[in-house]
């Protein structure tokens, strides 16, 4: 395979036009680095990217590439394998936002990346944050520093839990039991911080909307 | 009567003197600082000082000293300035900021030094000898947006992080813009003929002046984290140096003719991570009040000298150049930043509003650094009208665009600071993100701006932390350290309450776990900390935490008639906490 890639046509619709043939010509590039000119691409192939090694939740980042519910699939699980149109899919939820976009239009892009990050959290895919996968997370962040104490992770992600379930549920009863985090909940959270422009990778910006329905 | 023996130092305590009890007046009455901010009413003290001080001798009263300012007066604001950056927002709007301050400030320095020499041309205003380097000159003392009369109007009125600080960075590294370019047009007023050489070198020397600031102040800040190292024996003396290499920074930069500012902020912020994590809580403590309270003296003093360096005979009133100058500061600052922020918003995602924009071109206020750097041009016959113009700009901009800056920012609706306590939640999303956004440009196989930071991260922790902290402390990330400040809280009300009473032997746990981690540091020496922390203990803290973390949440949004916050029973939540966890496991 060389030259200009062949976009299939379903990339463009799956994706909303929101990334331009550059752009996706650069990643086409990227993913044929990826999976040494294969057509598809397994976890084995994310070895060979060596920056990640040292990202504490690499684990979690590569997971959620082959995740279903991220590849706009209706099953649930994961994949073994993804194309370039699923890694097309997985990088669309970090571009960045767009100009002329209405309320509606905004609050549905922030929904979905909010849903990328708690499907990240959420790893046994029940739809909620347990006590224990917010611990889990906890500990993978804290991991590089070798010296610390892992009760303290523990406790920490204890705290974190109990402000989560101070704002999402206010006062509880004493006989009410807090489950864990429902995606309603994580978007409470995420209030106070501005998604939108925070969660982003520069060079998906847009500089013309290519239609090609 | 042995006043000459003590003149000097007892005159230095008068001023200082009067310039805390003039503060503690303005803050007996309340409704005063929320209308007309501290700048004001210090400079108007300083008037009123100066005028009894005219009145009395029948001269001019003591100019503010150009060299007491730059040495004395103002590395003290700028350290505090510096140290207690957030630089989080800082380095995220870096380019921004930096577009400000270098394009901006030299935009305004032209755009008024030629627009001033345009009406030195008229005949009327009897003003032809006034050549245009003189103007250029003057403009480029001028234009430069003042940090310690934003800092002290800013401070007051709480607008969102990001505006804040977009203006502040500016006006704290346009100083090295503003070095060079006065340097460059005083040296070309006294050299007979101007070459393109010459120009280029100013050039040229920007880059030195500004890189080299950074470089030495980073050089002094490490070489602080350094000795503080081997500070565990001496407690006493740590805070002492924290203030010492940063004021070394700063004269060692004017040595040089280097930026003292840049040098300074960047002592200050280089060496504010790793002395932290080897300094005592007490030192830090410490660090954090004195250089508070210096700042504040400073402030205040600067403030009053303004106003009573005004009084006198030292200002040749020319009204016309004096009204074209504040006008042209004006129109040349609010072009700028619209030019400026259209070129910004096109390449950032998070846009800069227009209403923003007002506010960052309104709060453009100058102050004592240009009254200072007129006060030290050479004397030539127009000297007093540049004095006089200089005054004045400096009245205008903190009087009127001082009072007026607040109800236009409740006016415009601008978005304010958000006033919610730092969470625990936060700090890990945060981070998550970080990490997350790191890893996607590793895939993609972009360096952006979260690669970069990773690797400088990376690098930081194989090498630095290696170098600079001491050997058994490990360097806690912002979540552990922001979790265990809000556990020291809430141990220590808990303690005042008297809550923590139930069992004796519990706050002594509580203490070794977090409290005594960084002040006590020979209690963990001989004990490794997983040693500290066995089961039994564990599982008293984790109540202990539950309990009080449980405390935060009741005392939020309830409010109930019959039972006070803080009058829990501790069945219940004991009750609670433990569904919570069988749940959980």
């Amino acid at each position: 395979t060389g030259g200009v890639p062949r976009v299939p046509a379903p990339v463009t619709s799956v994706l909303s036009l929101a990334v331009t043939s550059e752009q996706i010509e650069h990643l086409h590039r990227r993913f044929k680095q990826l999976s040494q000119d294969q057509l598809t691409i397994r976890k084995e192939n994310f070895d060979s990217i060596p920056d990640l090694e040292f990202n504490p939740i690499r684990g979690k980042i590569v997971h959620a590439f082959f995740d279903k519910r991220n590849l706009r699939q209706e099953s649930d699980g994961l994949a073994d394998e993804i194309n370039f149109e699923d890694f097309l899919t997985i990088m669309s939820y970090f571009r960045p936002i767009e100009m002329n976009m209405d309320e509606e239009q905004l609050d549905r892009f922030r929904k979905e990346k909010l849903k990328f990050l708690f499907h990240m959290y959420d790893s046994d895919h029940d739809g909620k944050i347990t006590l224990q996968e917010y611990r889990n997370v906890v500990e993978e962040l804290l991991s590089g520093n070798p010296h610390l104490e892992k009760e303290s992770a523990r406790s920490i992600a204890d705290g974190a839990m109990m402000e989560a379930a101070s704002i999402c549920v206010g006062q509880m009863g004493p006989d009410q039991v807090y489950e864990g985090i429902t995606f309603e909940d994580f978007l409470k959270m995420w209030q106070g911080i501005d998604i939108e422009t925070k969660m982003h990778v520069r060079f998906l910006n847009v500089d013309t909307i290519a239609h090609c329905y | 009567l042995d006043y000459q023996h003590v003149q000097v130092p007892f005159e230095i305590t008068l001023w200082i003197m009067l310039a805390s009890l003039a503060k503690i007046g303005f803050h007996l009455y309340n409704k005063l600082p929320s209308v007309v901010p501290e700048s004001c009413l210090l400079i108007f003290v300083g008037l009123i000082m100066g005028g009894i001080i005219y009145g009395l001798n029948d001269r001019s009263p003591p100019v503010m000293d150009s060299d007491i300012f730059f040495l004395y007066l103002l590395p003290p604001i700028v350290l505090d300035a510096g140290y207690f950056m957030p630089s989080r927002p800082f380095f995220e709007n870096i380019g921004t900021i930096l577009l400000y301050a270098v394009v901006g400030t030299i935009w305004n320095v032209f755009g008024i030094g030629f627009s001033l020499y345009g009406i030195c041309q008229v005949k009327a205003f009897h003003l032809q000898d006034v050549s245009l380097l003189h103007n250029l000159l003057f403009g480029s003392l001028i234009a430069a947006v003042d940090p310690v009369a934003v800092l002290a109007v800013f401070e007051e009125i709480h607008v969102n992080e990001k505006l804040h600080i977009l203006v502040f960075g500016e006006s704290l590294l346009n100083d090295a813009v503003t070095v060079v370019l006065y340097k460059l047009f005083r040296s070309f007023c006294e050299m007979p003929t101007i070459k393109s050489m010459d120009v280029f070198a100013g050039v040229g020397k920007f880059f030195v002046v500004g890189l080299g600031g950074v470089l030495v102040g980073l050089s002094f800040g490490f070489t602080a984290a350094f000795t503080t190292r081997f500070t565990k024996d001496i407690r006493v003396i740590e805070p002492l140096f924290v203030f010492l290499y940063s004021y070394l920074s700063y004269l060692t930069a004017e040595m040089f003719h280097l930026s003292g500012i840049v040098a300074i902020i960047s002592c200050a912020m280089g060496m504010k991570r790793y002395v932290e994590a080897n300094i005592s809580l007490k030192s830090h403590t410490t660090v954090k009040y004195f250089m508070k309270m210096w700042s504040s003296v400073s402030d205040t003093l600067i403030f009053i000298f303004l106003g009573v360096s005004t009084i006198g005979e030292n200002h040749e009133w020319n009204w016309p150049y004096i009204c074209f100058t504040v006008i042209f500061c004006l129109i040349w600052r609010a072009l700028g930043v619209l030019v400026l922020t259209f070129f910004v918003n096109r390449f950032h995602v998070n846009t800069i509003t227009s209403k923003d924009q007002f506010i960052i071109a309104y709060g453009g206020l100058r102050g004592a650094i240009c009254f200072s750097l007129v006060f030290l041009l050479p004397d030539f016959h127009r000297k007093k009208l540049f004095i006089a113009a200089t005054t004045v700009v400096i009245l205008f901009t903190v009087f009127i665009q001082g009072m007026t800056i607040r109800p236009l920012v409740d006016l415009l609706a601008v978005k304010r600071k958000r006033e919610s306590a730092p969470t625990v939640g936060e700090q890990i999303h945060i981070r998550f993100l970080d990490h997350l956004l790191a890893g996607i440009e590793d895939i993609s196989g972009h360096w952006g701006q979260y690669y970069w930071k990773d690797k400088l991260e990376y690098f930081n922790s194989k090498y630095l932390q290696k170098i600079l902290l001491r050997e058994y402390d490990q360097p806690k990330s912002s979540i552990v350290l922001l979790y265990e400040k809000l556990e020291r809280k809430h141990a220590m009300e808990l303690a005042q309450a008297g809550q923590l009473g139930h069992s004796p032997a519990q706050p002594s746990f509580l203490c070794s776990a977090f409290l005594c981690s960084s002040s006590d540091r020979t209690v963990i020496t001989d004990q490794k900390l997983e040693d500290t922390l066995n089961p039994a203990v564990l599982d008293n803290i984790q109540e202990i935490l539950a309990r009080n973390l449980y405390r935060i949440r009741r005392t939020g949004p309830a409010y109930n008639r019959h039972t006070l916050p803080g009058d829990t029973e501790p069945a219940e939540q004991a009750k609670e906490i433990l569904i919570l966890r069988h749940k959980s496991l």
